[in-house]
């Protein structure tokens, strides 16, 4: 005999009632539902030896951080980085600012004041609460990033005649002919043994009221259509107040658009509103960061060996500038590089570690920023944030959340392109970069977007000098195979940064991973 | 003819398995649309110049992208063609984005440009040989 037992719906309903929805969410969250993220607070490193010390190398945000709680917690801690900036690929490029990547080419950005492109990182989840943390603990001011934009455009060389579509319209399209034919199999009984009839009659009800259906349930142009894709005449006021519907387009064009890819972009956990971003660009958050830790750190340091023995971790490093070369010494060691760039690091940890290391490829992934001399896509095309979507190479453009309304310049992210796209535009001189963007931009703004074009400024992260590449590229055997260990403290040294995380190539996953990383080597170190 | 209603819903309930995302920022966009390289020259200057650049002398900064130019390794085929299919350290496996004719055609050129002189060309077979089943 089985004892009856509370179902956890049932406990969760008695809990609301009682407790009301605080303890709720206390109790679902607690149970495993609704979780957002796996941020516990800052980490507890109590107990720290006098005098233990430890070598972090590269000041990224996952080697800032290690840096900041462990010497909080009474650890000696240096870092060191290799390029004379903290803040690794969280990063904007302002007016001023030089850029050379491998292979030498070197761009001047000349943006005007207060703009800026970021290479890296440029948006972040409400959830990523880690992040969140401590930007408000070290005075990051954030605004927020203008995720969603139904008045932004859709364009494929393949529907519409290669016409740029807003997304409004071309959403609503593809929402309201599934409808539609939804509509038909129920009608068709073909959904009879799938539905009871009260469900079929719920469902119907739905399709109508979610995909502007008519009394026939038709998708079809007329003003309940409209209300989702926008008006050919909008609602107004007087003699002409009354609205005249846009023609619905042809399901065929829609089905070509791949809109939907753009609609499942936006479902995913991550790219839900509300974002946020630094106000005056990403890069606030390193310096941020880096203002904690400022002390410690040795810019222009190129490390070229790490040894671990029983008395400790001896790193050998050479000056970018004067090609000197030291010795730096701890007892244990948090290295945030970049796994490309540490597989060809000499070093003697274990070596299912260093074939962890070696495992992982990196992502590529380009970013041009254009600055124009005039907002047109807002006084033109009431487009204000938000990305266009594209086929082409650059795959998007992004209009900046910033300086809304102003007469003045703005910057847009004139690609943002992953796949052979990002190898095609990396692979050009940072001119032909430019000349592509622009190319392939005005096929949303062909008035203007040449006519406009200032200045620009490009990334190509597979020539990005201190990590050649962008993030981290785990699949399902690599993690399976390597993960683990790659993660586990090694002797002496533990990794840390976005490669070491579940939340690969987001700041998140690399503070995350820092967290996790030094909590064990603190454990680690308590032990010895 | 009632059936093809339902056939092209249920098409588009399931529509293709979205592959689990590998995780990361990405763009949102529909597929790429530019017409993919063919020849060896087009191969190399849209997919391997990105790193290897388009002298093949790579570059050097924390870490170094090794040169194909004047490389003595490029005279055994099957290395050339083993880095495309399974990647080395942060160069990722290309054979998801390269066909077998694409890449024996873009070792064929590397092995006879940028200062090397491998003339034997490589062949789809080779490729597909080192694919495996």
């Amino acid at each position: 005999m089985q004892t009856p037992r509370t179902t956890r719906r049932q406990l969760l309903t008695a809990i609301g009632m009682v407790g009301g929805t605080a303890a709720l969410y206390q109790a679902m969250t607690t149970m495993g539902h609704a979780a957002e993220t796996q941020y516990k607070g800052p980490p507890d490193l109590s107990g720290a030896r006098a005098g233990a010390s430890v070598l972090v190398l590269g000041a990224g945000l996952a080697g800032m951080l290690a840096a900041y709680e462990l010497s909080k917690a009474g650890y000696k801690v240096r870092i060191l980085e290799y390029q004379n900036r903290a803040g690794g690929r969280n990063w904007s490029l302002y007016g001023g600012d030089t850029y050379t990547e491998l292979g030498g080419a070197t761009q001047k950005v000349q943006f005007a004041s207060g703009h800026y492109l970021n290479p890296g990182p440029w948006r972040i989840p409400y959830h990523h609460r880690t992040l969140l943390h401590y930007c408000k603990a070290f005075g990051v001011q954030l605004e927020p990033f203008i995720q969603f934009n139904h008045n932004c455009f859709v364009h494929s060389a393949d529907a519409f005649g290669g016409r740029p579509v807003r997304y409004r319209e071309a959403a609503a399209d593809f929402e309201g002919n599934v409808a539609e034919l939804l509509a038909k199999a129920v009608n068709q009984k073909a959904l009879d043994s799938e539905l009871s009839q009260e469900d079929r009659e719920k469902l119907m009800e739905a399709l109508r009221g979610w995909g502007m259906l008519d009394k026939d349930m038709r998708y079809t142009t007329n003003l309940l259509s409209s209300e989702h894709r926008g008006y050919e005449r909008p609602p107004g006021g007087g003699v002409n107040g009354a609205p005249i519907p846009s023609q619905v387009f042809g399901f065929h064009d829609v089905l070509n658009s791949q809109v939907w890819k753009n609609m499942a972009f936006f479902m995913n956990h991550e790219m839900q509103t509300t974002m946020f971003q630094p106000v005056g660009g990403m890069g606030m958050i390193g310096k941020a960061f880096a203002r904690q830790v400022q002390q410690m750190i040795t810019f222009n340091a190129k490390v070229t060996r790490i040894n671990q023995d029983k008395a400790g971790v001896t790193v050998t490093y050479a000056d970018t500038g004067t090609g000197a070369v030291s010795e730096a010494k701890a007892d244990f060691c948090v290295c945030a590089i970049p796994l490309g760039v540490l597989n060809q690091i000499p070093n003697n940890m274990a070596p299912q570690k260093r074939a962890a290391i070696a495992a992982v490829p990196y992502s590529n992934s380009v970013k041009i920023g254009l600055q124009m001399a005039r907002r047109f896509w807002e006084t033109d095309e009431y487009i204000y944030g938000g990305h266009s979507f594209t086929s082409q190479d650059i795959a998007l453009i992004s209009y900046p959340n910033y300086h809304l309304f102003e007469d003045g310049p703005g910057v847009l992210l004139g690609a943002f392109a992953t796949g052979i796209g990002a190898y095609r535009l990396a692979g050009m001189t940072p001119e032909q970069r430019i000349e592509a963007a622009l190319a392939q931009g005005s096929v949303f703004h062909p008035d203007s977007y040449r006519k406009e074009f200032q200045t620009g400024a490009s990334v190509a992260w597979n020539r990005v000098p201190w990590t050649l590449g962008c993030c981290a590229r785990w699949n399902e055997e690599t993690r399976k195979e390597h993960y683990q260990t790659l993660v586990a403290v090694d002797d002496r040294i533990v990794l840390a940064g976005e490669h070491a995380s579940y939340v690969g190539c987001w700041m998140e996953g690399a503070l995350l991973s820092s967290l996790d990383a030094i909590t064990r080597l603190h454990k680690r170190a308590l032990e010895a | 003819m009632a059936r093809m209603g339902v056939m092209i819903a249920i098409l588009l309930a399931l529509g293709a398995v979205p592959s689990l995302a590998q995780g990361g920022d990405t763009p949102g966009s529909a597929s790429n649309r530019t017409p993919p390289p063919v020849t060896g020259e087009e191969v190399y200057t849209q997919v391997c110049q990105a790193c290897h650049m388009a002298d093949a002398k790579g570059g050097s900064g924390a870490a170094t992208i090794p040169a194909l130019a004047k490389n003595p390794k490029l005279a055994e085929p099957g290395y050339p063609i083993g880095m495309i299919l399974q990647g080395r350290g942060a160069m990722p496996a290309l054979s998801d984005l390269l066909k077998p004719a694409q890449i024996a055609a873009v070792v064929t050129y590397v092995r006879t440009h940028f200062g090397n002189n491998y003339k034997k060309p490589v062949s789809e077979a080779d490729v597909k040989l080192m694919m495996g089943p």
